[in-house]
């Protein structure tokens, strides 16, 4: 049997428990196709075209931009169009960009080195400290310790992420001088993107952490294991963790969706390449075959996230058994 | 509770009653005063165009809390509606809308948000439909999942076993019992799409020229931050305040009655 309590998080809502990771594998093939489409239509709806954006300037009659589109397929009906995408998405051929002709898987792969590093890096300080936070806000260490754990629990979810970047660039790169700001390639371009990420992505991890404790905190094998005499450190690790935290690789999941995704801001912030960036000139020169990488890209990130989410939560859930 | 609740009214009302608070126009550029510190002229100092920021300050909450209170009714009010029905029916209705619900969060919210302003335009509304779409998504699940709990339990089933019906059983049972949930989470809603909305004008997407606004102050500052950094400090203060209020206010109204 399968329990999902009720201590099951909003964000795994979607996640039905019963299903076996094959239809979960088709569903996700589904949302996928959906993403794409929308993306195809979506694109297709905005007014001009990347063959306008591109030579809007250089004073090209209308006969030149016709022929370009004609070159690059784009006078072709919708359905033609929409077939050819979907039909080389099945054998996993993107296309080719519209701005430079350059292989769009060929441009995503370039872009997943840097957004990978600072995803992954930033994934790994958030999950450390939000935990530690999480932890440190219901387990009474003393009075002291919880608030400042909350205080710093709130700002991670309360400040803008562009507004603390800019106050440790100034800081740190300013007045101090000790880190770079812009730019990517060394560890030491890395050290203020991934702390400022990663401090305000621990803020929701931290905060689903202490949500979960608190619940764990009430349950009455919690308080037989406390009255038994167990010291605190064994109760805490061997009876409260191991229920409170598996609810939370939920959020984690979805939070390595987000940052892997591209986090435009944090990329525009410190002069970063990345997806987000890619994806943002892409749509301003509605370069339509890139975007539409990024989307499945975006959305594959996702379904798998999130279906490896659901395994690792029943794996590690000591109430949840694989029926 | 009432320390977030006041926190918050103060906020709406320092910006509601702008034009009482300053004698200043937040948009009136002075060359005489560029980047001036806090003094008593101006309390909280000129930004790099010599506007007074405390005006702006006080002006720019108005459109940026009108903003943010449009894009959390875009995500909410569809968001409860869908929920409710995704979690009372089940079936191909669930189906159906969880569907929508994996697409939505499995596209880029970025690239959603780009769509909404190139086809709206500026303002307001266009702003509002890009921050609150892509909200929508999660508010379904949360109000989905707390439907589920809500709907196996005993209540329920007397209510169905008299003869109840479905729309009578959805006002009367359910959504007074999911009341604190989703109220709570339409409070993260609100926080998200502040930080959001102020984030879109950052990337220079989501302003008007002549409109003041947390966000696209918070833009501005960052190319004076070295001369003047008040200017900065200003905005990015309002936006945390306001969202740290709203975060603890929900969480108050989320957390069930200790017992």
């Amino acid at each position: 049997m399968l329990m999902a309590g009720s201590r099951c998080l909003p964000i795994q809502a979607g996640l039905d428990r019963n299903d076996d990771v094959l239809r979960r594998l088709g569903q996700g093939a589904v949302t996928v196709w959906l993403a794409a489409t929308l993306a195809f239509l979506a694109l297709r709806v905005l007014p001009g075209d990347a063959i306008e954006t591109q030579l809007v300037f250089s004073g090209a009659g209308a006969e030149v931009l016709a022929e370009r589109r004609a070159v690059l397929g784009l006078d072709a009906p919708l359905q033609v169009q929409y077939t050819q995408f979907i039909g080389g998405l099945l054998v996993g051929e993107l296309g080719y960009s519209l701005q430079d002709g350059q292989s769009v898987m060929l441009k995503i792969s370039q872009q997943i080195v840097p957004t990978a590093t600072l995803a992954l890096s930033a994934l790994v300080f958030a999950v450390f400290l939000g935990i530690s936070l999480g932890i440190a806000v219901e387990i009474r260490v003393g009075w002291g310790v919880s608030w400042l754990a909350r205080l710093v629990t709130d700002l991670a979810l309360s400040t803008p992420i562009y507004w603390t970047g800019t106050l440790a660039i100034y800081l740190f790169t300013v007045w101090l001088g000790i880190l770079p700001s812009a730019g990517a390639g060394t560890v030491n371009h890395l050290v203020l993107p991934v702390t400022v990420l990663g401090f305000h992505t621990a803020g929701a991890i931290a905060r689903v952490t202490a949500a979960n404790l608190r619940e764990v905190l009430l349950a009455s094998y919690v308080r037989t294991a406390y009255a038994k005499g167990l010291p605190g450190r064994a109760v805490l690790l061997r009876h409260i963790l191991p229920s409170a935290l598996p609810p939370v690789i939920a959020v984690i999941a979805l939070q390595a969706g987000f940052l892997l995704s591209g986090t435009v801001i944090t990329e525009s912030l410190f002069v970063r390449p990345g997806i987000g960036r890619l994806l943002l000139d892409s749509v301003l020169r509605q370069d339509y075959p890139v975007v539409q990488g990024v989307v499945v890209f975006s959305a594959v990130v996702y379904v798998a996230l999130s279906l490896a989410a659901d395994v690792l939560y029943r794996l590690l859930d000591p109430r949840v058994t694989i029926a | 509770m009432w320390r977030s609740a006041f926190v918050l009214i103060i906020i709406i009302g320092l910006s509601l009653l702008s034009p009482l608070l300053t004698d200043y126009d937040p948009l009136k550029t002075n060359t005489d005063q560029l980047n001036q510190p806090p003094s008593g002229e101006h309390l909280l100092g000129t930004d790099l165009l010599g506007r007074d920021v405390l005006s702006r300050l006080l002006y720019g909450g108005q459109r940026s809390l009108w903003v943010t209170s449009l894009a959390a009714l875009v995500a909410v009010l569809p968001g409860l509606c869908l929920g409710l029905l995704a979690g009372w029916f089940g079936g191909w209705v669930d189906r159906g809308i969880m569907t929508a619900v994996h697409t939505l969060l499995a596209f880029p919210a970025l690239l959603l948000a780009l769509i909404c302003l190139t086809l709206f335009g500026r303002g307001p509304v266009p702003l509002a439909l890009a921050t609150g779409l892509a909200q929508m998504a999660g508010y379904v699940s949360v109000v989905r999942t707390t439907v589920i709990g809500a709907r196996t339990q005993m209540y329920v089933e007397v209510a169905q076993s008299v003869g109840a019906a479905d729309g009578w059983i959805l006002m009367h049972h359910i959504l007074p019992n999911v009341r604190e949930t989703v109220l709570a989470f339409a409070g993260v809603v609100f926080s998200y799409s502040l930080l959001n909305s102020a984030a879109l004008s950052f990337l220079g997407l989501g302003g008007e020229p002549g409109v003041p606004d947390w966000g696209v102050m918070l833009a501005e500052s960052r190319m004076a931050f070295r001369v003047a950094p008040w200017v900065s400090i200003a905005p990015g203060l309002a936006i945390t305040l306001t969202v740290m209020a709203v975060n603890r206010l929900a969480d108050q109204v989320g957390r069930p009655p200790r017992t």
